[in-house]
């Protein structure tokens, strides 16, 4: 069956991103000031840690940002006809996950609905709690459900244990090969700790993950690990969908931001006078407006423009991927003033600088300047800033969702699933597993980030120096 | 006489680093034991060991210390939070950084009164008052109520030597108490600590890289180096006849009145304290190093009073004092290159919500200078007298007020600044800030000839490799980023980077006095070089007298954005004329000379250049200030063709 990519905006923007940092990383590698303190941060065990998880995220999220449409199965093979709804490689994936929908709510590696329904047995109609369609639809018999779910936990966990200690061996033949020594002198380093990286956490936090994604994996092939949601849709692949959601609110607003900040903020710091005077009253009003007024407005305004030209875009997913869109901008246009005030605040040191008048007394250019002096020195505030947002960004377009001026409500985000889950609080018994799995996904990732912001602005920030 | 302070082998480390490696020495109750060394010897270290406040990650591995019998590494943490600042206190270098700037230093001496002698209220205050006068800060009942900020850099200091002295202690470690002061301030610091030690009988550590300092105040002296103590003797036996090789290379480094010859310079540079040492830690740098230097460790040995560790002491040839070298003939005089006429530099003072001019801050007041082609003329006075901003207005970096500037006699336009720029550069003070951190060692250089579009694009690697062996770099410096050098070659950077547009005048700020002694004559020594290779003029900003002597053909003397004497280097320094310039001359602490407190000493502070004094600027500070001084600024008197004053008092003569 063949298939038509479809490239959506924020995509194009991810993969735009993920080229500068890949330049950026190249351009780093090169230069040894630049470099070292990428190497401290790649000593020390929580940052690298932490990384690791974020690497999981950023590959799902990666792969949930290619997509494609599948050709309909009866259209005519020259003039092809493509399915209205957007797929991405990341539910090709995720398989059965997708389809698998039940009627209703049903709990965490439930074999039944959580609601009662009139249903046939034994010829009688009774009120009871229907079979699901897919969770545990293997079992024929209720008390199988527990010993079947620990079988899979057991077999999750013996999977992960073998697939890491397959890998883990590989690896360290290969290391050990590289590095022409013994695989058990390597691997007595490696107990040691006598490794320049931190080789023992990372390989505790990759097992660790592995046994995870096994016994998840073990998991979902019978059951909705963490439930159904209210149209009876698996949780845990919503959960997985929203991360790139959450990423793409997370990072492409930076993208936003940083522009404005770094322009802004040097050129208020550097030229003093009246420009400092515009920028700082531009950025004290923007301040004294209330940002999510601000960003209500603005979402509005985008939504009515959608609505209006509903010819500009062919699926709902690239309606759902505007407004994301729109949210990133607007998110940004409202937070560049944090890190704009800081960057004037070090410009005015940098500027006072002997350097700066060495160079103002060769006359070189002001742009020469901010290039070659200014900028490489705040530099490292700009990199604190962008990790210690991250984290913020994605708990604020959770909170934005859950006020109902964020993402479009037909996509996939823990902040619309918070706001599902909701209602459902409040009723008796309670459904629970949304607002959890959300909960955890997202603390997963903020956590994650918040642990490697740390080790970045301990081995940036020059008042940290030689502190550990 | 028993000591009150013994240290016995105390070593000290800091991570891997060995810092203090071994040292015994002795302070007896109402002495002063000076500790000598140049930066990064474990000066520093050794004090915070005793006082146990060693930084993290520092520990004393072995050696004992005992105050007055008291065993302080054997001490609970409680006891000693009694003995540090009630039985042995401490005066940091930076006193801006050691009072909290939000509390009046009333309060903060209150503290420690409270603390030490459970004083409170009135009877606190009579005690702080006491103390304030026993450190002579005039008009003590209302300095008590200012805050840190309200006071100069020499009553901070003051305030800290009072908190320090509130639990009578009975040792006072002062670690470089004056180096962030002015020479002036200085010696009223100094003087107050004589007075103090003498009157209570305190024992005194004084840790400072000053020879000066050492000599005007020292009982004993021990000069440290890589973390060891190398010689120890009595002041007078010392400085008499220094007889490790690294002393009386110190004292060769030092720049002389007379000295017309290079300085003498040690090769190389103090050693980082985490090398495996083996043998003598002088040895890769002394010359009168043997084959049994390098392998084994030397001990000590005693010669009369002093001892030394050195396989050779005694063996080495007496070094007399330098003969002075045969004095200059004043230098005829040669064509102006640039010359200053009336420059003024106000800062307007804005205030209220329409930022109106309020008033006007008189950074330069009216200077006029002439410096001559190939010449040096020095410009000297305390900070804040305006002589940096006169080298700044120079090159238009920072605007003029008012005044014209003619390069060869042709006037200079803000217009046409590349002329100006391609004749004049500029060396600053510090080597750290100076230099970009991001910006490889050959960008540094060619970036002055890029902007000002000197020599063929392609010839600019040349003239790279050229600049980089003119000031003595190793040829791969250039691929390098700054942090790889040290301070002296940081600055050999930064001079090469002045040179790289080829002017005719550099300008430089101070640019030894964040160095050690032996760094700055290997500085000294390149300027000089570089002046009889290229014909190069300068003009030489500085507070450092013996550098000025050592270096200009002319001085002037600037106080409060006005140069007030003016005249060949030798003539003005010998015989000074200005109250203020012979109030210089006497403050700064000679190595040849024992210090006596008749000296005459310049009182108070500089006033602000916001609002002068009426009449002479000098008035309010001069011994000599009669009526006349206060009413009218004193004109130009001249006391030969090139020296000239401005006092009412000498033009009265």
């Amino acid at each position: 069956m063949s298939v038509q990519p479809v490239v959506l905006w924020t995509d194009a923007l991810i993969f735009l991103l993920l080229a500068a940092v890949a330049g950026l990383v190249w351009t780093i590698r090169r230069r040894e000031h630049l470099r070292a303190p990428w190497v401290a941060v790649a000593e020390r065990p929580m940052a690298m840690a932490a990384a690791l998880v974020l690497a999981v995220f950023v590959t799902i999220g990666l792969l949930d940002s290619l997509h494609y449409r599948e050709q309909l199965p009866d259209s005519p093979a020259d003039a092809p006809q493509y399915s209205v709804e957007v797929l991405s490689v990341f539910d090709a994936l995720a398989g059965e996950l997708r389809t698998q929908k039940e009627k209703t709510y049903s709990a965490p590696l439930a074999m039944q609905l959580y609601a009662k329904e009139f249903i046939e047995r034994d010829g009688a109609t009774v009120r009871d709690y229907p079979r699901l369609v897919h969770g545990g639809a293997h079992l024929t018999d209720a008390a199988a459900h527990l010993p079947d779910i620990a079988r899979r936990v057991g077999v999750g966990l013996a999977l992960g244990l073998a697939a890491s200690l397959f890998v883990f061996v590989a690896f360290a033949a290969w290391r050990a090969h590289r590095a022409r020594i013994a695989l058990r002198a390597w691997l007595a380093d490696w107990r040691a700790g006598r490794l320049d990286w931190p080789a023992r956490t990372l390989a505790a936090t990759a097992t660790l993950l592995a046994v995870l994604g096994a016994i998840l994996l073990q998991l979902a092939a019978a059951y909705h690990v963490f439930g159904t949601d209210k149209v009876g849709q698996d949780v845990l692949y919503i959960s997985l969908k929203s991360i790139r959601t959450g990423l793409v609110i997370g990072t492409l607003t930076t993208l936003v931001t940083l522009p404005l900040a770094i322009g802004l903020g040097i050129a208020a710091g550097y030229f003093r006078g009246w420009i400092d005077d515009v920028i700082q009253y531009v950025y004290t009003v923007l301040n004294s407006i209330p940002g999510v007024l601000l960003i209500a407005a603005a979402v509005l305004i985008v939504q009515v423009y959608i609505e209006s030209n509903p010819e500009s875009f062919d699926t709902a997913a690239a309606r759902a991927d505007i407004r994301l869109l729109a949210l990133c901008v607007i998110m940004g246009v409202t937070s560049w003033t944090g890190l704009a005030r800081l960057l004037r605040g070090e410009t005015l040191k940098l500027r006072t600088l002997d350097y700066v008048e060495a160079a103002r007394a060769f006359g070189v250019a002001h742009a020469r300047i901010l290039t070659r002096h200014i900028f490489p020195n705040v530099f490292h505030l700009v990199l604190i800033a962008i990790v210690l947002d991250f984290s913020g960004l994605v708990l604020a377009e959770a909170v934005l969702s859950y006020v109902g001026v964020g993402v479009d409500p037909t996509m996939y985000s823990w902040g619309n699933m918070i706001n599902g889950a909701r209602l459902e609080l409040a009723r008796e018994p309670v459904v629970w597993w949304q607002l959890g799995a959300a909960f955890t996904f997202m603390f997963a990732l903020v956590l994650a980030a918040n642990l490697f912001a740390d080790g970045v602005r301990d081995a940036f920030d020059p008042r940290m120096g030689g502190r550990r | 006489m028993s000591a009150l302070l013994e240290v016995r082998d105390l070593v000290t480390e800091i991570g891997g680093a060995r810092v203090v490696d071994g040292v015994s020495f002795q302070v007896t109750a109402g002495e002063t034991y000076a500790l000598l060394g140049e930066s990064g010897c474990g000066k520093s270290m050794t004090a915070l060991s005793l006082m146990r406040l060693l930084p993290d990650g520092g520990r004393v591995v072995s050696g004992t210390v005992e105050l007055d019998g008291t065993k302080l590494f054997a001490l609970p943490e409680r006891a000693m939070r009694q003995v540090r600042g009630g039985r042995m206190a401490m005066i940091f270098q930076e006193p801006m950084l050691a009072l909290n700037p939000v509390i009046r230093v009333g309060e903060q001496i209150g503290e420690a009164l409270a603390l030490h002698r459970n004083l409170s209220g009135a009877a606190a205050r009579e005690a702080a008052l006491g103390l304030l006068d026993a450190v002579g800060v005039p008009d003590a009942a209302r300095r008590l109520d200012s805050y840190p900020f309200e006071l100069s850099g020499g009553l901070r200091q003051r305030m800290m030597i009072a908190m320090a002295l509130a639990g009578q202690p009975e040792l006072l470690i002062a670690d470089e108490p004056t180096t962030a002061l002015d020479v002036t301030m200085q010696a009223q610091v100094l003087d107050v600590l004589r007075t103090l030690r003498r009157e209570r009988r305190m024992g005194m550590l004084l840790i400072t890289h000053d020879l000066g300092v050492v000599a005007q105040n020292a009982d004993r002296v021990g000069l440290m180096y890589a973390g060891e103590l190398l010689e120890e003797g009595t002041r007078a036996a010392f400085f008499a006849a220094p007889q490790h090789p690294y002393s009386r290379m110190l004292f060769e480094a030092l720049p002389r009145p007379g000295d017309g010859g290079r300085l003498a310079t040690i090769p190389g540079q103090v050693p980082r304290l985490d090398t495996a040492f083996t043998g003598c830690r002088f040895a890769p740098r002394c010359p009168h190093v043997v084959a049994r230097c390098r392998v084994e460790s030397p001990g000590w040995q005693a010669l009369g009073d002093q001892r030394v560790r050195c396989h050779r002491a005694g063996e080495l040839p007496a070094t007399g004092v330098r003969a002075p070298a045969a004095r200059r003939a004043p230098a005829p005089p040669a064509a102006p290159l640039l010359q200053v006429d009336d420059l003024k530099v106000h800062f307007p003072i804005r205030r209220g919500l329409l930022q109106r001019t309020v008033g006007h801050l008189r950074a330069v007041d009216g200077v006029s200078l002439v410096i001559e082609a190939g010449r040096t003329l020095a410009l000297v006075g305390e900070s804040g007298c305006g002589k940096t901003t006169v080298g700044k207005a120079m090159l238009h970096l920072i605007e003029p007020s008012a005044g014209r500037i003619s390069l060869a006699g042709e006037p200079v336009t803000a217009a046409r600044l590349d002329r100006l720029r391609r004749q004049a550069q500029m060396v600053f003070q510090d080597p750290f800030g100076s230099l970009n951190p991001r910006m490889r060692v050959a960008d540094i250089l060619l970036e002055g000839m890029e902007a000002l579009h000197v020599g063929d694009a392609g010839q600019r690697g040349a003239a790279v490799a050229r600049l980089l062996q003119q000031v003595g770099l190793p040829d791969d410096a250039g691929g390098r980023y700054p942090h790889a050098f040290s301070g002296g070659q940081r600055q050999r950077i930064a001079i090469a980077r002045a040179l790289a547009v080829s002017p005719q005048l550099v300008i430089c700020d101070e640019p030894t006095s964040a160095l050690d002694v032996s760094v700055q004559a290997q500085i000294l020594n390149l300027l000089k070089d570089l002046q009889g290779e290229l014909g190069l003029a300068y003009l030489f900003i500085t507070h450092n007298l013996a550098v000025v002597e050592y270096l200009a053909h002319r001085v002037a003397v600037m106080y409060l954005g006005r140069v007030v004497e003016s005249g060949p280097a030798a003539q003005v320094l010998r015989a000074p004329r200005h109250p203020y310039t012979q109030a210089l001359v006497a403050a700064v602490p000679r190595v040849d000379t024992i210090a006596t407190d008749a000296a005459p000493r310049l009182a108070g502070d500089q006033p602000s250049p916001i609002d002068p004094p009426v009449g002479c600027h000098f008035h309010p500070r001069c011994p000599q200030a009669d009526a006349r001084c206060r009413e009218s600024y004193p004109d130009v008197t001249h006391i030969d063709a090139t020296h000239w004053v401005r006092c009412h008092r000498v033009a009265g003569e």
